[in-house]
This record gives C-alpha cells, sequence and structure tokens, in this order.
C-alpha cells in the first residue's frame, strides 16, 4: 500500500487529483462551518432550540435594532418592515412583521436570506420564529404580513448598542432549488 | 533490450499520422509548442480588438456586450491555451533530455494530454458564433455573473475547462513521474537542473488546483441545470464563496505561469555569464516555499469583499512574504551575472529583460497586497497593468528565451541573430509602452474590462493601444525567424552557447528522434 501510493507513481497521483477534487467541494461546508464558529458573514443559524423563559433581568442592557427590507434583483415587490427600529432589552422577547406585496399579476415564490451586522452580534440574535424558513407562496397582487419573532441573548459583546438585521427578498418562483 | 536497439533507428512515421499517433516526447512538444503559438495569436487578435476600441474614448468599433466577450476570452485563452501549454511544451522537449531520459514516463498519456486541447479550444472558441455570444463574465468567471447572468455557452466554457483540466492534469501526472523515475543513474534531486525542479514543483501545483478548478465550474454547472445553490444566495448558497474556490485554485494558477519561467531563465543566465548558477540549493528552497505559500494568500484578491479585519491583515502578511523567496531567486540571478564573462545574444536579453521587467510586475503586486491600499486599486487598469508586467515580459519573455536558447538543439539550424535581437527590442519597446501607462491610468481611477472611458484617460489609452500594436506585429518576426530557422537556417553546432551545460547539449543537433536510449552518466555534462 505504501509503495502503491507514493507521490512519484501514477496512481498516487491520480489519488491526490481525486482528493483535491473532492477537497474543492468540501470547501463549501468548511466555509458554512467557519462561518458559523467565526460568525462571519452575518449569517443567522436557524430557529431557536432552547428553553424560552421569557424573563428579563431588571438590570439587562438596551439595544437597538434596524431592520432592513431589500429586494433582490430590483423586484418590483413593495417589502418594508413594519417598524423600521426598535428598542429591547436582552432578552427581551419581540413580535414584529414584514409587509410584502406581490405587484404580479400572478402567483409567486419567494425566499427571504436574514443577514446580521455587525457580524459578531450574528450568533446573539435568534429567531424564534420567522418568515425566512420557509418559502414564501403568494398568489397574484396578494399582500401579506409576515411575522418575526425573536430575541437577543444577554452574552451580547458590551460594545454594541446596535445592530442591523436585513433581509433580501428573492423571487425563486419555478427555480425549483434542490434543498441543500 | 535487444528489441529495443534494433528499433531504436527507425525515424518517425510519414504524413499526418504521425502527429496524430505520436508517442514520441519530441514531437508532442513541438505539437504543443505550435498550438499555443496559435492560441497566442488567436488571443493576440483579441487583444488588438480590446486596445482598437480603447484607443479613443467612446464606443466607435464593438458593442460592450462583444468588449466583455473579448476580455474574457482573451484572458481565457492566453492563460490556458498559450502561457500553460507552451510551457508543457517546452517541458515534453526538454525534460527527457535534460534528465537523460529516453523518452517520458508514459508516452500514450501524453498523447492523449495534447490531443485533448484542440477540441477544449476549439469547443471555447466555437461560442464565440452562439446565440447570445461567448462567455462575457471576465477570466474570473465570478458568481452570480457566470451563473445566473451569464449567456447559454457558458455550459460550453465549462465543459471546455474541464478539458483543459485533464489535459493538464495529465501533463503533470506524466512530468513528474518523469522526473522521480526516469533520471539517469548519478543524478540526484539536488543535482537536476533548474528547469527540471521548477516544472517538478509546478506540476505537483498542477495536479493539487486543477482538481479544484473543475469542482468550482462542475458546482456552476450543478446551479445553472440542476437547481442547486452553491453560489445562489437565495437558496442559502453564497456568491462569495465562488470566489473564494476560485482564487484558491487561481493564485497558484498564477505561479504555474510563472515558475517555469524562472526554471527557464535560472538556465540562460549561467550559460551567457559562463558562471554557474550562484546559490543552486537556496534557489530549489525558494521556489519550493513560494510554491507552498502560495495556497495560504488567495484572499488578496477580495480584500474588497468585506473581509474581517483579522483576515485582512493574515493575506496581507502572507502575500508580503511571498517577496522573500522571490527576492531570493532576483538576487541569485544578479549574483550570477556579477562579475561573470557576459554576451548578449538574444535568450540572454530576454532573459535579463525577464528580470528586470518581472521585478516591475513583482513591486506592484507588493503595493496591491497592502489591503487598504488595496481598496483604491481594486479593479482598476493598476491591477491589468501589475499582472500584465509578470505575464508577458515575464512568462512570455521565458518561452521566447526557452525558444531561442533551445531552438538549435530542436532543428538544428541557428536562428538569425539579427532579427532576433530586433525582435527583442520592438518587444521590450512594445510591452512598456503598452502596459506602463496603465499604471498611471490606474492609480487615476480607469475601472477595468469597460469599453469607455474619462476624457482624461485618453492620452495614455492611446499610447497604450500604439504600444499593444506595435507588441503585436512585432511578433510575427518571431514566426517568421522560427520558421525560417526551421526550414533554411544555418546549420547549428551541438553546443551553439559556448557557457551552456547540461545534458541536453551532448546529443546531437538537431536532437534524434531517439535519445538516451542508453542511460548517460549524470557527470557528462
Amino acid at each position: 500500500m505504501k509503495l502503491f501510493l507514493k507521490p512519484s507513481s501514477p496512481a498516487g497521483l491520480i489519488s491526490i487529483v481525486v482528493l483535491m477534487f473532492v477537497f474543492g467541494f468540501m470547501l463549501v461546508p468548511l466555509y458554512t462551518v467557519f462561518c458559523e464558529v467565526t460568525g462571519l458573514n452575518g449569517k443567522t443559524s436557524g430557529q431557536y432550540q432552547g428553553e424560552l423563559t421569557n424573563e428579563v433581568s431588571d438590570n439587562a442592557r438596551t439595544v437597538t435594532v434596524q431592520f432592513i427590507a431589500n429586494r433582490n434583483d430590483n423586484l418590483p415587490w413593495q417589502f418594508s418592515p413594519k417598524q423600521e427600529v426598535m428598542e429591547l432589552m436582552l432578552g427581551e422577547r419581540k413580535v414584529t412583521s414584514f409587509r410584502v406585496v406581490n405587484t404580479y399579476d400572478k402567483a409567486v415564490v419567494a425566499q427571504a436570506i436574514p443577514s446580521v451586522s455587525p457580524a459578531a452580534a450574528a450568533s446573539h440574535l435568534h429567531k424564534i420564529e420567522c418568515f425566512c424558513f420557509q418559502q414564501q407562496a403568494l398568489g397574484a397582487s396578494e399582500s401579506k404580513d409576515m411575522e418575526l419573532i425573536f430575541f437577543i441573548d444577554a452574552s451580547l459583546p458590551g460594545d454594541i448598542t446596535k445592530l442591523t438585521l436585513s433581509y433580501t427578498l428573492s423571487d425563486i418562483t419555478g427555480t425549483d432549488l434542490v434543498d441543500m | 533490450m535487444y528489441e529495443q536497439t534494433k528499433t531504436a533507428h527507425h525515424g518517425p512515421a510519414k504524413g499526418l499520422m504521425r502527429w496524430i499517433l505520436t508517442t514520441n516526447h519530441k514531437d508532442i512538444g513541438t505539437m504543443y509548442l505550435v498550438f499555443s503559438l496559435m492560441m497566442f495569436f488567436i488571443g493576440g487578435t483579441m487583444a488588438f480588438v480590446i486596445r482598437a476600441e480603447l484607443f479613443q474614448p467612446g464606443l466607435q468599433l464593438v458593442r460592450p456586450e462583444f468588449f466583455n466577450q473579448m476580455t474574457t476570452m482573451h484572458g481565457l485563452i492566453m492563460v490556458f491555451g498559450a502561457v500553460m501549454p507552451a510551457f508543457v511544451g517546452l517541458a515534453n522537449w526538454q525534460v527527457p533530455l535534460m534528465i537523460g531520459a529516453p523518452d517520458m514516463a508514459l508516452p500514450r498519456l501524453n498523447n492523449w494530454s495534447f490531443w485533448i486541447l484542440p477540441f477544449a479550444f476549439l469547443m471555447l472558441l466555437s461560442t464565440l458564433f452562439m446565440d447570445g455570444g461567448a462567455p462575457n463574465f471576465g477570466w474570473t468567471f465570478y458568481a452570480p455573473l457566470s451563473t445566473t447572468y451569464a449567456p447559454p455557452s457558458v455550459t460550453f466554457f465549462i465543459f471546455a475547462i474541464h478539458m483543459m483540466g485533464i489535459s493538464s492534469i495529465m501533463g503533470a501526472i506524466n512530468i513528474i513521474v518523469t522526473i522521480f523515475n526516469m533520471r539517469t543513474s548519478g543524478m540526484d534531486l539536488m543535482q537536476m537542473p533548474m528547469f527540471v525542479w521548477t516544472w517538478l514543483i509546478t506540476a505537483f501545483l498542477l495536479i493539487a488546483v486543477m482538481p479544484v478548478l473543475a469542482a468550482v465550474v462542475t458546482m456552476m454547472l450543478m446551479d445553472i441545470h440542476f437547481g442547486t445553490s452553491f453560489f445562489n444566495a437565495a437558496g442559502g448558497g453564497d456568491p462569495v464563496l465562488f470566489q473564494h474556490v476560485f482564487w484558491f485554485f487561481a493564485h497558484p494558477e498564477v505561479y504555474i505561469m510563472v515558475l517555469p519561467a524562472f526554471g527557464v531563465v535560472s538556465q540562460i543566465i549561467p550559460a551567457f555569464s559562463r558562471k554557474p548558477l550562484f546559490g543552486y540549493a537556496s534557489m530549489v528552497y525558494a521556489t519550493a516555499s513560494i510554491a507552498i505559500l502560495s495556497f495560504v494568500v488567495w484572499a488578496h484578491h477580495m480584500f474588497t469583499v468585506g473581509l474581517p479585519l483579522g483576515g485582512e491583515l493574515f493575506f496581507m502578511y502572507s502575500t508580503m512574504l511571498i517577496a522573500i523567496p522571490t527576492g531570493v531567486k532576483v538576487f541569485n540571478w544578479i549574483s550570477t551575472m556579477f562579475k561573470g564573462s557576459m554576451t548578449f545574444e538574444t535568450p540572454m536579453l530576454f532573459a535579463i529583460a525577464f528580470i528586470v521587467l518581472f521585478t516591475i510586475g513583482g513591486l506592484s503586486g507588493l503595493m496591491l497586497a497592502i489591503a487598504p491600499a488595496d481598496f483604491q486599486y481594486q479593479d482598476t487598469y493598476f491591477v491589468v497593468a501589475h499582472f500584465h508586467y509578470v505575464l508577458v515580459p515575464g512568462s512570455v519573455f521565458g518561452i521566447f528565451a526557452a525558444v531561442y536558447y533551445w531552438l538549435p538543439k530542436w532543428c538544428g539550424n541557428m536562428y538569425k541573430e539579427s532579427m532576433g535581437k530586433l525582435h527583442f527590442w520592438l518587444s521590450i519597446i512594445g510591452v512598456n509602452l503598452t502596459f506602463f501607462p496603465m499604471h498611471f491610468v490606474g492609480l487615476a481611477g480607469m475601472p477595468r474590462r469597460i469599453p469607455d472611458y474619462a476624457l482624461q484617460f485618453a492620452d495614455f489609452n492611446m499610447v497604450t493601444s500604439i504600444g499593444a500594436f506595435l507588441f503585436g506585429a512585432t511578433q510575427l518576426l518571431f514566426v517568421y525567424n522560427v520558421i525560417h530557422t526551421v526550414r533554411s537556417g544555418k546549420k547549428a553546432p551541438q553546443k551553439p552557447w559556448e557557457g551552456a551545460e547540461g545534458l541536453e547539449w551532448t546529443v546531437p543537433s538537431p536532437a534524434p528522434y531517439h535519445t538516451f536510449t542508453t542511460p548517460p552518466a549524470a557527470s557528462e555534462k
């Protein structure tokens, strides 16, 4: 085996080639894990799975959250947060919503992609319920209030007093995206 | 052994089938070199279109869509069609001759890896005539430009890249196996000529990163046709991931295109300085460290995508670190020339120009490596100036130097020295006229890949275009000189260069169809 796979033999070299091809694909999960661990890229995690105590300690800090709604490819749909800025205490559970209006005269499917800035805050923002967890089907000219329930945990770094949660809405009608 | 001696004196087969069926490293080397010369002119024609359009501000000759196709195809053809095959051709000719081997280790694989190329490039070039036109997203084919917004021909582009990749990988495997297993007795690794060393390291880079390129274009293919979302944010992917994977391939790729030129220069400078190469061992280690470092610097191409501060610093310092082994090489070449008994034949002129102009490209590379400054330079003509300085007077001059140096051995005739010198001087004027003004317009903010520009850049662009036309026309001299040499040049002696060393000069000129059927002694050089 050792002789077979030495780098001076064609078989050894071909196995390096195969390994590197696989490594190219491995970069995808590695990148995702790297972004999750370091909190880079502002990616938020999925639905919050922990216990919901809904208890706020009396001396909890107050932070400001800004909401931004973007439309991918300059979609003509209307998409905006119900409330653009809110103040909340760490640990406090908040409910808000985003309004979307499908201006097309046909049914569409939309997908919202969240992002948090500064990136260091991403792992402290927990979504209990979010419209971004599912694809959103919209009928022709339908408008809809899409709900978001979230809280920010108490371990948010002290230097962060304001954070931004942005959603980019994409039209994925008919693209039949394979679930990754 | 007996069988071999009996057949050792047959010549090449006759007619077209000789070239299609050949497994001879010299035939295949020649085909690679001729192919790459053709691609050099096709890619050059595209550069001509670009420079003609940019001769004056405003849109005169081509539509912006076609201009984008030209910049994209020029880059792809020059990188994958001209520079890489030329170096593989040089390796095919020279590696067996320099290590005393009768042929490459895997001759049939060798035939195959060449013959894939014409089909790959035919497919790539055919996209120019398709509906929606050729790829227009730049040679770096960033997603989603190359996925969501790509012309339909992108699928042909992807398969062409796959075929080029397979060809390069097979070529690289062949070279590594040859170098490890077929050196003549008594030639240790640390006695190999520098050209062989640089190619060994280049070949390892190739087999390490070409599969990553294959992976990234496969992901593109799946995103376009099979509904995956590797690079599509709406499906949970990330376009920035594309840039990471691409540059993980493409940064080592730029060293793949220049390391063999380092090897060529390391052969030529000692020959015409009549001194052995200064610091052989440090040369080997410097080449190896450049290759290893090339894997950890990729994100310096992406300083403006929003990397965290730590990332910017890491990639800035690791990039600057590369200047150290590169500096070692440059100073070694200069020390080799120091107090040498130098003469300035055409190969030497190209080699010296390589050192000077490659260093200019290296220094602008250092400027680009400074993360805060890079925000100003990103996507401007300063970047274009930088990489053309390392690729044209770097890689391409290295190839010219190698051809002039070894042509007498390949065809048995001496090229016309006066015409070679004319080619050199016109080339060096053309190159600098073309690329030096790009530094200025780049620093002043002229963006790359745009068919029109602000009036303030008009004068420098006209100078650049005139330089480009001069440089392009000059290359016809080179073609004429080579054809003339092969057909009717003066007979060359076995060793046309007084100071040249190496096993390739122990065989007659032209090198017989079969050489070293019995291994030579390594000390014979």
